[in-house]
């Protein structure tokens, strides 16, 4: 995943003390797949919606990285979107957030 | 698969097609795997244990399902990205295929096998198809995202509305599809998001879980207009309920001997429902969130699976103590189980291991496995012959 790093410095996070690099090794294959598979159990495999919301980087532009992990830790409240901050860390949001606003890391 | 005799080679040979017995087949014991990160389907042998073929190109299939025509030679695939595929199971093909909508959840199919239902989430509403063909008979919009979707007895379908709590049953008795718009009822005050629903084997009840509220809303489809009724009522999940990582599925709904088994939401339970009251009359406590509580076809047990991140282990439960009696971890993600007919095997699909496990309901005893990309639910064909699968 060090690909992502120019990506993450393009969307201005140098600011925040995790980048993917800190993630332990394995960990963002790892998170991947909770993204596509679990996530996508939802938001489909595609990450196009469902009974969740489109989650695809033309969808999501504009949103800040800190709003989207700030969703992913903490859920939105009278809707089917859970809190994950039980599951995962603030970094490892902050990397799934970075993941869907840059489409993935292909 | 038992093979034709030969003494049976000389009849097909006296016959015009002249089918030799040995490419014969029959479908009774087969059944598909879904492969939701491949978009393909495993066409697999019961009596084998085995693989015996893969079907490919049929989309995105997370959470996709799977209904049969009533002869057992067609699987009708609902793909999430709103494909709608026949596949024929003898000759290992695709023999149709609809991209139908934006966003899908689910389907069905008539209890004559004539139509094929779609329950969609983008634009909403429920298209209807013609099995044969797969051409559009009927459009039936609601405004919202329909889930839910099952048959029922009289060439009817009947399916919820997530965003409105109102629960439609469209009825298809009254002539062609294509030419006879369905008489629609419309059942108003279900509850807040109902999430699924399922309905009993002889087709009179139908019960939808709610995500918005505590309980479920039940309808018995006899009455002339079906009247809701609230049941389990505050079954808990006010009491300080947990993140729900995976929503329960109804569809794999166990009617264990006189009583319901339900996956509770937001809890590690499954309740249990009588029946003929529909009243509460116990808990059992599991290892996880439940996903699915399916019977055994004997209602003797009840197998569950559970969400994410407790789902690499299924627990058994003994129906009539309601004790926890064996637990499994078949490996990490475990998503779907489906029996034999008559329940003697349970299949397992373990995703992120590759593979399926097979095993024997009455000792545990793992009797084989099947290699299968990302599996997800598994669909034997006896399902043909069930109202509401």
């Amino acid at each position: 995943m060090r690909e992502a790093l120019p990506l993450l410095l393009a969307f201005g996070l140098a600011a925040g003390p995790a980048t993917a690099a800190e993630l332990a090794p394995g960990r963002a294959a790892e998170l991947e797949r909770l993204v596509l598979q679990d996530c996508g159990s939802c938001h489909g495999l595609t990450l196009k919606g469902g009974l969740g919301s489109d989650l695809r980087p033309e969808s999501l532009a504009g949103k800040p990285v800190e709003t989207l992990t700030a969703i992913v830790l903490d859920g939105v409240p009278g809707t089917p979107m859970p809190p994950w901050r039980p599951l995962l860390s603030e970094e490892e949001a902050r990397w799934i957030a970075n993941y869907l606003l840059n489409g993935g890391v292909r | 698969m038992i093979r034709l005799t030969a003494a049976l080679c000389l009849v097909s040979a006296l016959l015009p097609w002249a089918a030799q017995a040995d490419t014969l087949r029959a479908t009774g014991d087969l059944g598909v795997v879904v492969e939701r990160a491949s978009g393909s389907l495993l066409v697999v042998d019961q009596s084998d244990r085995a693989a015996i073929g893969r079907v490919e190109g049929l989309g995105d299939l997370s959470h996709a399902s799977v209904v049969f025509s009533p002869d057992e030679r067609y699987a009708y695939v609902f793909g999430r990205d709103g494909g709608l595929s026949k596949v024929d199971i003898l000759t290992q093909s695709l023999a149709a295929r609809v991209l139908q909508s934006g966003n899908a959840i689910g389907g069905a199919i008539s209890d004559d096998g004539r139509l094929v239902a779609v329950s969609n989430y983008e634009p909403g509403g429920v298209r209807v198809f013609d099995a044969a063909t797969l051409d559009m008979v009927a459009d039936i919009p609601t405004g919202s995202k329909t889930i839910g979707l099952v048959d029922a007895p009289g060439r009817r379908f009947v399916f919820t509305l997530w965003d409105a709590g109102e629960t439609w049953i469209a009825d298809f008795s009254g002539g062609e599809a294509a030419t006879t718009p369905p008489a629609i009822t419309r059942v108003e005050g279900i509850g807040r998001n109902p999430y699924d629903a399922l309905i009993t084997a002889d087709g009179r009840r139908y019960i939808a879980g709610l995500f918005g509220e505590d309980g479920l809303t039940a309808l018995d489809l006899w009455q002339q207009p079906p009247v809701p009724r609230r049941i389990l009522a505050g079954y808990g999940r006010g009491e300080d309920p947990l993140p729900v990582y995976k929503m329960p599925h109804l569809e794999g709904w166990a009617l264990a001997g006189e009583r319901f088994v339900l996956p509770a939401v937001g809890r590690h339970e499954v309740l249990w429902i009588d029946s003929r009251s529909l009243k509460e009359v116990g808990r059992t406590k599991v290892h996880g969130q439940p996903v699915f509580a399916v019977a055994r076809p004997d209602g003797q047990q009840v197998w569950v699976n559970f969400a994410h991140p407790l789902n690499d282990t299924v627990e058994v439960i003994d129906t009539p103590s309601g004790e926890v009696i064996h637990r499994l971890t078949p490996g990490p993600a475990v998503l779907h189980m489906e029996f034999t007919p008559r329940g003697h095997e349970v299949w397992v699909s373990v995703r992120d291991a590759g593979r399926i496990d097979i095993y024997d309901t009455r000792s545990f005893e793992k009797l084989g496995e099947v290699a299968a990309e990302s599996p997800s639910g598994i669909f034997f064909t006896a399902r043909a012959h069930r109202t509401g699968l």
